[in-house]
């Protein structure tokens, strides 16, 4: 009997460990959100007022990366690869898409923001990241990020660098999920 | 069915004949010697694997295999050593040694065990039978980070995964086994902590391997619903990350490492006292140390990964954890030495080994902290250094320790003495031959000589060919081993009951006689 006791608990730790296992994964994303981690932009879109009200400004070198996942063929790529700002102000940077393929394809860019800390400093009041792009065959187009640098940026922090992955989805479109809640 | 007719009879209590007795039995000696036999045979393939490795490092350029034969080899070499050597080595030794040292006549669920021993071979069946498929077998190493083994895998990775669940289940059970047997059948008066060290050591080792097991068998879940069923765990694209595979696979891979460690390490206090002939220093000491390396081993998984990308925090955090085990590890080292200080030492095989062991073990600890340094590790990550640190805790370590007992319980198994001469030539081949081979691995590493490359720069060549010499006489030494062995169960002189002068006094395996009865413990003994 002590032993069929024994056997219950231990079968239980199994169960436990593996439901952890899974569990790891929300947990996995959850503690990125909260620490800000992989450069996941939780900030608003808007500069709260607390910010609006530091009247502190000062210039940091704002650096933009793309990058194309796998093997997506189109050419993405940004006009500037850098530009100096003053936190506070609002800047544009416009970005180039261009599908050389000869069939219509949907992408999705992800963004990144490295390093970490200064995600949430980075509002983006307007980004071709929030949706899907579709191209026709051969169709190039020029798309703008609109963005400000929070006065509140920590002093330590000199330069942002503002990283797109563009993904293929052509295949993965679904019409209730959409990806691009980001 | 013979096996069925002779519990009825009580008057001859054998093992049935023949093949029968080998698949259906569920004696905990047999099913101890076939874990062993079957971890041995896996030395001998996954050590040939190593041989390809080292052949064709022999030079630099590519000579003998391709590189795509290269990664299977790197690969199936570290899967086979770590899971079908290492771990089955020790689960045979508890098998054989658990029930004897606690007094027990066999192991609470003997069913159980004849179940986790068959399901390896199953597994390891599977897993070696891709490298004939057209397609290869696991070419993403060891660890098989995702996408390398998901996006980019050949598709024997499913096989590979329904391999790792078979071995998973094994794990599973046997510890689940082992721990009860050590709850619910020790001799009276022997509690926890009059429990012999090797006991211990297995005991916290089963629960390590009940905890992290089944996540290795999630994350390898997930890799199959990644490949086959069109999730995105580990997929960038579809809104994952391949940074949660390496998060969740250290996870199970730390206290893994240190499941492979524990076990050798309450053999080695064994045959410490022994060959001492003192008791062991520090036995409470020794118990909490093993405990909180257990403990601690939970908490220290991302220092594999340090340069993926962490926040500084996070990385002192690791790095901190990471060398407060070396606090219960030096304690450990420490109670070595103090038994054998001013014991009068004999130098038998095992405890040539043993020794070998404290010393060689220190160094691979020593290159854990050091790679345990953040700023260090981002110069040593994924080079030679590497590979030398965990050669050094798993070879001199765990494997010395897995001979170490095997010396040391061979005359109790088979009742024959071994040939102490050739053993001695074992030891000294062994130990010169490890040393030739894993320390300049430290000196190229250092100098930036990456891991799991079929080629490397000219300035390495020297040293290359001097560690692959190093290793073809590693794995030739081994032969000598297995002759040593095969001659101890054929001839050899009568062991004693006692076996080592003096060991009847340090465990209730002593008082059997050599080689023991097929039940261990039919009435239990009594302690004091």
């Amino acid at each position: 009997m002590e032993a069929k006791r024994t056997l219950r608990n231990l079968t239980a730790i199994v169960v436990g460990m593996f439901a952890f296992g899974w569990l790891l994964v929300p947990m996995y994303d959850v503690f990125c959100e909260i620490t800000g981690l992989n450069g996941k932009v939780t900030g608003p879109s808007f500069l709260s007022e607390e910010s609006k009200a530091i009247t502190e400004q000062r210039e940091l070198l704002v650096q933009f990366m793309t990058h194309n996942n796998e093997s997506m063929p189109w050419f993405f790529d940004s006009e500037r690869s850098q530009m100096r700002v003053i936190t506070g102000n609002q800047y544009e940077a416009n970005f180039v898409f261009y599908n050389p393929t000869n069939k219509e394809m949907i992408g999705q860019v992800i963004p990144s923001v490295s390093p970490g800390r200064g995600a949430e400093y980075f509002h983006k009041t307007e980004c071709f990241c929030f949706e899907r792009q579709t191209l026709a065959a051969g169709e190039r187009i020029e798309l703008p990020v609109r963005f400000i640098i929070d006065p509140a940026l920590p002093k330590e922090i000199g330069s942002l660098s503002l990283g797109y992955t563009l993904f293929d989805i052509t295949d993965r479109v679904q019409p209730k999920n959409d990806l691009a809640n980001l | 069915m013979s096996t069925v007719v002779e519990t009825h009879d009580h008057g001859h209590h054998g093992p049935a004949k023949g093949l029968s007795r080998w698949l259906f039995t569920t004696n905990h000696k047999d099913i101890g010697t076939l874990y062993l036999w079957f971890s041995f045979i896996m030395l001998f393939i996954g050590g040939s694997m190593a041989m390809v490795i080292r052949a064709e490092l022999f030079q630099p350029g590519l000579q003998i295999v391709q590189p795509e034969f290269f990664n299977q080899m790197t690969t199936n070499h570290g899967l086979i050593m770590v899971f079908g050597v290492i771990m089955p080595a020790f689960v045979g030794l508890a098998n054989w040694m658990l029930p004897m040292q606690i007094g027990a006549p066999d192991m609470a669920l003997p069913r159980l065990n004849n179940l986790s021993f068959w399901l390896l071979p199953m597994a390891f069946g599977i897993l070696i039978s891709t490298l004939f498929m057209p397609e290869g077998g696991p070419n993403f190493g060891w660890t098989f980070y995702a996408p390398l083994s998901t996006t980019y895998a050949p598709s024997t990775v499913n096989f590979f995964i329904f391999s790792v669940h078979i071995m998973g289940v094994s794990s599973i059970l046997g510890s689940i086994n082992i721990i009860t047997t050590i709850f619910n059948m020790r001799a009276p008066g022997m509690t926890l902590m009059k429990m012999p060290l090797f006991v211990w050591s297995w005991l916290i080792t089963a629960y390590l391997l009940i905890a992290v097991m089944p996540v290795l068998a999630g994350v390898v879940t997930m890799m199959l619903m990644d490949i086959n069923f069109g999730t995105s765990f580990f997929n960038a694209a579809g809104g994952g990350d391949p940074v949660l595979f390496q998060h969740v696979f250290w996870f199970f891979g730390h206290p893994e490492v240190y499941i492979m460690i524990l076990p050798a390490f309450g053999i080695v206090s064994h045959i410490i006292e022994t060959f001492s002939r003192k008791p062991i220093f520090g036995y409470s000491s020794m118990v909490y140390a093993m405990a909180s390396i257990a403990i601690l081993s939970f908490v220290v998984w991302a220092h594999h990964m340090f340069t993926v990308g962490m926040p500084l925090a996070g990385e002192l955090f690791f790095m901190y954890s990471t060398m407060l085990i070396a606090i219960p590890t030096g304690v450990k080292v420490f109670n070595w030495v103090a038994t054998m200080f001013r014991g009068s030492i004999s130098f038998e095989t095992p405890m040539l080994f043993s020794i070998a062991f404290v010393a060689l073990f220190t160094i691979g600890g020593f290159s854990g902290i050091m790679l345990a340094i953040v700023p260090a590790d981002f110069q040593y990550h994924d080079t030679y250094f590497v590979v030398a640190h965990f050669h050094y805790v798993l070879v001199p370590g765990a494997l010395f320790g897995i001979i170490a007992g095997a010396y040391y319980w061979l005359p109790k198994w088979t009742g024959n003495m071994y040939d102490e001469t050739l053993g001695k030539l074992h030891f000294w081949l062994t130990f010169i031959s490890v040393n030739v081979t894993f320390f300049p691995m430290h000196f190229v590493g250092l100098a930036g000589m990456p891991r799991r490359y079929p080629d490397y720069a000219l300035q390495f060549a020297d040293f290359n060919a001097l560690i692959s010499v190093g290793a073809f006489v590693f794995g030739l030494t081994q032969l000598l081993f297995l002759f040593i062995v095969i001659k101890a169960i054929k001839s050899g002189k009568k062991a004693k009951p006692e076996v080592w002068e003096g060991a009847g006094d340090l465990g209730l395996e002593w008082t059997l006689s050599s080689p023991p009865p097929y039940h261990s413990f039919t009435v239990q003994p009594q302690l004091k």
